[in-house]
């Protein structure tokens, strides 16, 4: 079976009534992969034997009535380390790297009753937004396998959007939840910066990363949002923050009414395809009609996000980055005879591309000489960027825009270009900078591929994006739409 | 258009990081990296007089633990995992300069 | 030619916390290889680091012992370099804000006193531990994140004395505080010195080496003392002084080339963004002061101006807290202290020699002490006697009881004693009549035999007394 149409309730009461048990529903949704995944490629790594084991022990303890998460299966991205199930990040530095312990969001989905389907494709080390840089699969768009799903959370968002799982767990540093989201026609979140705990996220750029939950439905969104969030020891950057009950929130349809909505000039500029443009123009005509103000404002740095970005961001995952050195676990090369050539061999083998260039950028920008026209510089810019939201969000409930310029790009028409893949980011990196709360919904289509609209909140207030995009969701047939995939039934 | 990065630099560069650069890879990287510094000093357009660096967004501030010990006892799984070991040590080829720093 | 010497010091001082500073993980040494490791120490994927609040406390008291001022926004920043021993290729360490700064400590070189400044500290994790073999070297990550504060000092040290009597002075004051042990010999206390010499006048520094294996204060002032002298013949032959490293012989007591320095090291320094920064508060400095004890200066004074101790005593009395404490609790259990000054310099010191312990790993109390030199006081025991009890109260023995029990009490009753030298006297007659010729002698024979018939118990002064009574009748 797939997941079109469902979400997680009507799941919840199928489980309940016993219209299916936890065991089929994960076996049919391992059955449902194998014939949709070669078409796919969302999955790195498939969690059969112990998801069924899992499943088996629901059943027989029975489904929580009050806990809409008992017994549903979820995929999960492959930066996020599962004790004993192989994490890799897409990378052949950790091809067979079997971690010893588990992420706290794992512990946490574990302890509600979700079922670990398996591990989702990604770029490298989550960096990139196509997916095409994964040392082993490429996946495709669930739309249309010719295109990219975008990325780095590629893996996660093609896996929802081709109904092979229900909801997904990625992680964002400049986009990569909100990105992948909007080219698959799915709900992406990427809550404020420290709202979910990082411990067990595989480091990218650690004042930027963030996991977020990836979704059909606005409401399934916020549910497993309450799942994942809250304070936890093993990440001293994470909130203290109390975490509503956000699904609960969401049953007034007017509740947009009064609010006031931020349209920045800068997110419907040059390189902005009109089609997209016009979508957003269409959503911001829908909240007007929805008893919202909709008006123009300015984010005047935001054109410097992207620069500001691949600074900060390659910096810190130069750093991060070191600890793959050969030593103590991962992949070490082969005929090494000194310890130079362990570091050397092993990284320069273990590391494509996209991921050294990272690397020669933030050691480059952190070296002496240059940290201050390059890292602070960036640094500095920050401030000015966070700056720039907080004068629009002090009298506006939230900002909406485009998630990304284009639609759904052709695997293979810009892996060549990193400049070009760069600037795609342009509208989801300043809210990475800014540590603020973005949501991306679909919002239409542009020659068959959904377009993503993107919702940015105050700090730790994910509630008025959620009920927004729950309000938008309601008064559009957009999350209706399916991909015309093989497979569905 | 003058190069902000070249050849040899970016071959430094490299070196701290513990890459080895092909001598065609050392070519169109350079080129790369070159357009993406290049975009970097766009920057240079903004003015940031007496602008405080943001390094964190985090809310927290000042968050610590008490100093209480406690053994995970994960030695063995650690040990397992690493791609060579000898009597509890990480085994790796010699070291052959023995600058140590702290 | 005139020279001057400017010398520098770093050193690294291990803090004895439970935990390590950014993993719950023990802080034990001797263990098996890798026995105190976890995830985090080994710099696994997706583990993050936690800040150790002991660790920044202990450094807050390392401050306020070096007069230093503490920062009070701080933040920790990543030092970036590759090496087994450092697993994450980062040290999380503070170079930007360190936790305090500008303090200084007074040493004293012959007399004189002189104020040298410290520029800096700073805490930061502890790296493993490589073992070297020929083809293979052997990683022990059970020293990774062990809290360490440094402490760098200003350029204002002039010569090689100064230098031992800082790096005396800095291990006097961390000990009192009790944050480390602060012991070469055992690496909780490790120090790195570059030294330069500039012709007497020249305003810029000259070219500094840097020194390595020094491994004992001694070791520092000999290597500085060659190293300024090397530096020195150079200048003066009209050569040049390289920026490089140097090691220290100990059979020779040269300093040999290790490496010529090509350039400075590029250690990539930017602010740690897994930890949130550090604001601490003048409350909690506040009560960090309160409960901070009382530093060696101000014992010195008080057990030289109050308790009537010599300036060199004192000295003695205040090398570690833990021999300034059982000093003070001993004398406020009553003892004099001019004798257990003595004592403690004395017996206690030459049998913690003898047993190569400290004395807080002994059965030795302040109450067993305080109650031995009592009872030689009151008269109980002699001094002879209380060599004995001595050896008991390293055993933890209480002494009034092994006195009572030994049957060691003086006999000092004169009603008891009386009859003995009568009796004695009536025995020696020809002593008797030695002494009224005028032989003194005949004392000494006189109050042996008493001494002799009361097993050696009998109290020399209530002896002479009575005797030389009962002689002049
Ligand atoms: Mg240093
Ligand atoms: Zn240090």
């Amino acid at each position: 079976m797939n997941y079109f149409g469902k979400d997680l309730a009507t799941l919840h009461d199928d489980l309940l009534n016993k219209k299916i048990t936890v065991v089929d529903l994960v076996q049919q949704t391992f059955d449902n992969i194998d014939k949709t995944d070669p078409k796919i490629g969302a999955f790195l790594a498939l969690n059969k034997e112990a998801a069924l084991k899992k499943a088996a022990e629901i059943d027989a303890a029975g489904v929580d009535a009050d806990n809409v998460l008992s017994g549903i299966p979820l995929a999960i991205k492959d930066n996020i380390v599962t004790k004993g199930l192989t994490t890799t990040a897409a990378s052949k530095m950790l091809e067979n790297f079997k971690p010893i312990y588990d992420a706290t969001v794992v512990e946490k989905l574990a302890a509600l009753g979700t079922v670990n389907v398996g591990k989702t494709n990604m770029d490298e080390f989550a960096m990139g937004g196509s997916t095409e840089n994964s040392a082993f699969k490429i996946t495709k768009n669930a739309w249309d396998q010719d295109r990219v799903p975008g990325g780095s959370s590629g893996g996660s968002a093609a896996a929802v959007a081709s109904g092979q799982v229900i909801a997904a767990l990625g992680s964002d540093t400049g986009g990569s939840i909100r990105q992948p989201a909007a080219f698959n026609g799915i709900v992406g979140m990427k809550p404020t910066y420290g709202r979910i705990s990082r411990w067990g996220l595989i480091a990218f750029a650690s004042s930027l990363d963030e996991i977020g939950p990836m979704t059909r439905t606005v409401k399934d969104n916020a549910t497993l949002l309450s799942a994942l969030a809250g304070h936890d020891g093993h990440d001293l950057t994470s909130s203290t923050q109390e975490v509503p009950d956000f699904a609960a929130e969401l049953n007034d349809t007017t509740s947009v009414k009064g609010m006031k909505i931020g349209l920045p000039t800068e997110f419907l500029g040059e390189g902005v395809d009109e089609g997209v443009k016009a979508a957003i123009l269409a959503a911001a005509d829908k909240y007007r009609e929805l008893g919202a103000t909709v008006e123009e404002v300015s984010l005047p740095h935001n054109k410097y996000g992207v620069a500001a970005y691949y600074i900060i961001a390659s910096s810190e995952a130069s750093s991060n980055l070191q600890r793959f050195d050969g030593i103590r676990y991962g992949y070490r090369a082969d005929d090494v005879t000194n310890l130079e050539d362990v570091y050397v061999k092993s990284r320069s083998e273990g590391f494509g591309d996209e991921v050294k260039r990272r690397i020669m950028l933030g050691t480059f920008s952190l070296s002496a000489g240059f940290y201050d026209a390059y890292f602070k510089k960036a640094a500095q810019v920050r401030t000015l960027i966070i700056d720039d939201f907080k004068a629009v969000l002090k009298d506006h409930d939230f900002i909406m825009g485009p998630v990304t310029p284009t639609t759904a790009f052709k695997i293979g028409d810009e892996i060549s270009d990193p400049m070009t893949m760069y600037m795609n980011d342009i509208l989801t990196i300043p809210v990475n900078l800014a540590g603020l709360p973005g949501l991306s919904l679909p919002a239409g289509q542009v020659a068959g591929l959904p377009v993503g609209m993107q919702l940015i909140g105050r700090p730790f207030d994910e509630s008025t994006l959620y009920k927004a995009g729950y309000v938008f969701e309601q008064a559009t047939d957009y999350h209706n739409q399916t991909p015309s995939l093989g497979g569905q039934a | 258009m003058a190069s902000r990065i070249d050849q040899d630099q970016v071959k430094h560069v490299a070196g701290l990081a513990k890459l080895e650069l092909k001598d065609n890879q050392v070519d169109y990287f350079t080129k790369q990296l070159d357009d993406i510094i290049g975009l970097f000093e766009t920057l240079d357009e903004v003015k940031t007089d007496n602008i405080e660096p943001t390094s964190s967004v985090s809310d927290q501030l000042n968050v610590m633990r008490e100093d209480v010990a406690d053994n995970w006892g994960q030695r063995g799984a650690l040990l397992a995992n690493a791609p060579e070991s000898e009597n509890g040590y990480i085994k790796v080829p010699a070291i052959i300069d023995e600058s140590e720093d702290e | 030619m005139n020279f001057e010497t400017t010398i520098g010091l770093e050193v690294h001082v291990e803090l004895k916390t439970n935990s390590k500073i950014f993993s719950p993980s023990p802080v034990e040494f001797g263990d098996d290889p890798n026995a105190n490791t976890n995830v985090i120490d080994w710099g696994y994927p997706g583990v993050l680091p936690t800040t150790n609040k002991g660790v920044v406390e202990s450094g807050i008291k390392a401050a306020l012992a070096l007069h230093a001022k503490v920062e009070q926004q701080t933040h920790f920043d990543r030092k970036n370099y590759f090496y087994p021993d450092n697993p994450k290729a980062y040290q999380i360490s503070q170079s930007d804000k360190p936790l305090a700064h500008d303090g200084w400590i007074e040493v004293d070189v012959d007399g004189t006193k002189k104020k040298i400044g410290i520029a800096e500290m700073h805490i930061e994790e502890d790296a493993g531990k490589n073992t070297h073999e020929r083809d293979y070297s052997y990683v022990d990550l059970n020293r990774q994140g062990t809290p360490l504060i440094e402490i760098v000092s200003k350029p204002e040290i002039a010569s090689p004395d100064e230098a031992y009597a800082y790096l005396e002075a800095l291990r006097q004051r961390i000990q009192f505080t009790g944050i480390s042990d602060v012991k070469m010999e055992e690496g909780s206390m490790r120090v790195d010195v570059n030294i330069s010499v500039r012709p007497v006048g020249q305003t810029e520094f000259g070219t500094k080496t840097e020194l390595k294996n020094l491994n004992s204060f001694n070791y520092v002032r000999k290597g500085l003392a060659f190293e300024e002298q090397r530096q020195q013949r150079v200048l003066m032959s009209g050569g040049e002084i390289q920026q490089e490293t140097r090691r220290y012989d100990e059979a020779s007591g040269q300093t040999i080339l290790m490496r010529v320095k090509e350039g400075s090291d590029d250690y990539r320094y930017f602010p740690e963004p897994d930890l949130p920064a550090l604001q601490i508060s003048d409350d909690w400095i506040n009560d960090i002061n309160a409960s901070m004890p009382e530093m060696p200066g101000k014992r010195r004074d008080r057990y030289v101006n109050e308790l009537g101790i010599t300036d060199y005593d004192a000295m003695v009395l205040t090398q570690t807290k833990e021999m300034s404490d059982f000093f003070d609790e001993t004398v406020a259990l009553g003892a004099d202290p001019k004798m257990a000054a003595n004592y403690l310099q004395g017996d206690v010191n030459a049998f913690l020699n003898d047993k190569q312990v400290d004395l807080q790993d002994t059965d030795l109390t302040p109450a067993n002490l305080a109650g031995m030199i009592n009872l030689i006081n009151d008269g109980t025991i002699s001094t002879k006697m209380a060599k004995k009890v001595f050896k008991a109260i390293t055993e933890g023995q209480e002494p009034k009881a092994f006195v009572e029990e030994k049957g060691l009490v003086q006999l000092s009753d004169p009603a008891q004693l009386q009859p003995i030298i009568d009796g004695v006297l009536a025995d020696n007659q020809q002593s008797v009549e030695d002494f009224n010729n005028g032989k003194d002698r005949a004392v000494g024979f006189l109050v042996g035999q008493i001494m002799k018939q009361t097993h050696g118990k009998a109290n020399p002064k209530v002896v002479n007394q009575l005797l030389m009574a009962s002689l002049k009748k």
